[in-house]
């Protein structure tokens, strides 16, 4: 019996069984699939990981490098090339290992750190042949990055997400022409800084409030179309723009991987695709924690460590103290402006001095006002000077706060007059 | 008077910066950005990363990147300087690959273990 299983050796799965460490467990078990730890941060080749978390500029490789060494000091059990099938009642985890064969292994508490994956061509049906050349850029990123493949020479990406702004720039420094990016929203879903060093640093286009609506070639990619879209993301017959290329990269959003979360039974938000989850990362099932990219798509890994050092902590304290008093919770609301937030509610008799809640935009907003009310009364209020969709928002709720709320809690936008 | 968006970190701050006044930097929220905003303008410098061929690693790639940040200019003979190197595991993190880029006085260093 282990006191913690780790589903997933990523930049959650790490952080969260460091954490639980240092709060007092010991039979702590981690379950990857790959070969190694780390996760999607060994493809990460670029920096900017960790200014929160280690007041520093690190690659990914180093990011994770660090929590790999953190991890070697404890006694934290890892189980490599092993795939995780199931999670059974009474935290029951089944797996299957190369070496270890068919496992099932029971736990006091289950960290869900199992991240997300990309969508695909398929989710979002482009129309056109079906030849090679179409790749996710996560995928191409791999490839360059670690098994040293360039998946092709004239490239246009498809989406303004992060993975596929990073791509842009690495296919350019690696010999590529990188033709066009083109986003379906007026708005990128990126980070402005990633606009800025990856697409205007080398001069490629970002068509915004474009979209491609044609594949031509047979064998490989020949030809893509990317037409204008209105503002119902109709394409606009008369704009096509054909670009001659040979790769077409999706760079169209991330879905967390919760396969196993839906087959036990948990609660999902559909908003999030994650777990629904409490102030502690705690899910609807109980001593079962989620954490990271699995319970929402995170920018920034400084996040997912912060969240999944909460998480870890949290599963400790569950497995040490049993489960905590509930004298009443707080259920989020998502107001004006809002299109999710984690958690989605809150123990205030949990919570030790104040609560993080993330959350996001589903606009571009200039100067704002966050606000957060209770009955109609407003309990705090944030001010921000610029608020984007593709930039996670986070205020921190204090506990006396929470105290004095009750049934729910709504937060919203409101712009106001720039000063 | 030039906008920029600040990348020294996520955040993204929107940047105005004054050519005619010293590039004096607003719109920053601490001291890098205003040291950004300047350098942005003047001589603009960005970190690279990249791979480096790996034999005997887990993978054929090493990851590098500049210890310091080169002028925009010699990105492209940079990157040029990596192809010719052909590292063999055991490889060390900060592990220098390329001594002094362009004469810039940076160096490529590995970002991992191999």
């Amino acid at each position: 019996m282990y006191d913690l299983i780790v589903i997933g050796g990523g930049p959650a799965g790490l952080a969260g069984a460091c954490a639980a460490w240092e709060a007092g467990l010991r039979r702590i078990l981690i379950v990857e699939r790959d070969k190694e730890l780390g996760g999607i941060l060994n493809q990460c080749i670029h920096n900017g990981f960790g200014l929160h978390y280690f007041k520093e500029e690190l690659t990914g490789p180093e990011y994770a490098g660090r929590f790999i060494e953190m991890l070697r000091d404890t006694g934290v059990e890892v189980r490599l090339d092993t795939m995780v099938l199931e999670v059974t009642d009474h935290r029951k985890v089944h797996m299957v290992g190369k070496d270890t064969g068919y496992r099932i292994e029971e736990a006091r508490s289950i960290l869900l750190a199992m991240g997300c994956r990309e969508r695909t061509r398929g989710a979002i049906a482009i129309p056109g042949t079906r030849p090679a050349g179409i790749f996710t850029a996560g995928a191409a990123q791999r490839y360059v990055n670690m098994e040293g493949w360039l998946p092709g020479r004239r490239v246009v990406i498809l989406g303004s997400g992060d993975i596929g702004l990073i791509m842009a720039r690495r296919m350019t420094l690696e010999g590529a022409k990188v033709l066009a990016c083109v986003e379906v929203m007026p708005y990128s879903g990126g980070l402005n800084r990633n606009i800025v060093q990856c697409l205007h640093d080398y001069d490629i286009p970002l068509y915004l409030s474009h979209t491609v609506t044609d594949i031509r070639g047979v064998d490989r990619v020949e030809q893509v179309v990317v037409s204008q879209v209105n503002d119902r993301r109709q394409p606009i017959p008369g704009t096509e723009m054909v670009f001659d290329c040979d790769t077409l990269l999706l760079s169209v959003g991330l879905i967390p991987e919760n396969e196993l979360t839906r087959q036990a039974g948990i609660n999902i938000d559909p908003r999030t695709n994650g777990a629904v989850v409490w102030e502690n990362m705690e899910t609807s099932l109980p001593g079962v924690f989620a954490s990271g990219n699995v319970a929402h798509v995170h920018d920034l890994v400084d996040f997912v460590t912060a969240e999944s050092q909460r998480a870890g902590k949290a599963a400790a304290r569950y497995v040490l103290e049993g489960e905590g008093e509930t004298d009443f919770a707080l259920e989020i609301v998502n107001g004006d402006g809002v299109s999710y937030t984690v958690p989605q509610h809150i123990r205030p008799g949990r919570v030790e001095k104040a609560c993080d809640l993330f959350f996001r935009v589903n606009r571009v907003c200039g100067p704002s006002r966050i606000k957060v009310t209770s009955n109609g009364a407003q309990i705090a209020a944030f001010s921000r000077d610029y608020l984007a969709p593709g930039e996670m928002e986070h205020i921190l709720l204090p506990r006396k706060l929470l105290d004095g709320a009750s049934g729910t809690l709504t937060v919203s936008i409101e712009e106001v007059e720039a000063k | 008077m030039k906008e920029l968006i600040c990348i020294v970190c996520p955040k993204g701050c929107h940047l105005q910066v004054d050519e005619e006044h010293d590039y004096t930097v607003t719109g920053n929220s601490c001291p890098r950005g205003a040291e950004y905003g300047k350098a942005e303008l003047t001589h603009p410098t960005r970190v690279v990363t990249s791979t480096v061929r790996c034999e005997g690693g887990a993978y054929p790639r090493c990851p590098v990147k500049t210890n310091g940040p080169i002028p925009k200019g010699e990105i492209f003979a940079a990157m040029a300087l990596l192809d010719d190197i052909t590292l063999t595991a055991p490889v060390r993190v900060g592990q220098v690959v390329v001594e002094n880029v362009r004469d810039t006085g940076v160096d490529f260093v590995a970002t991992r273990n191999m």
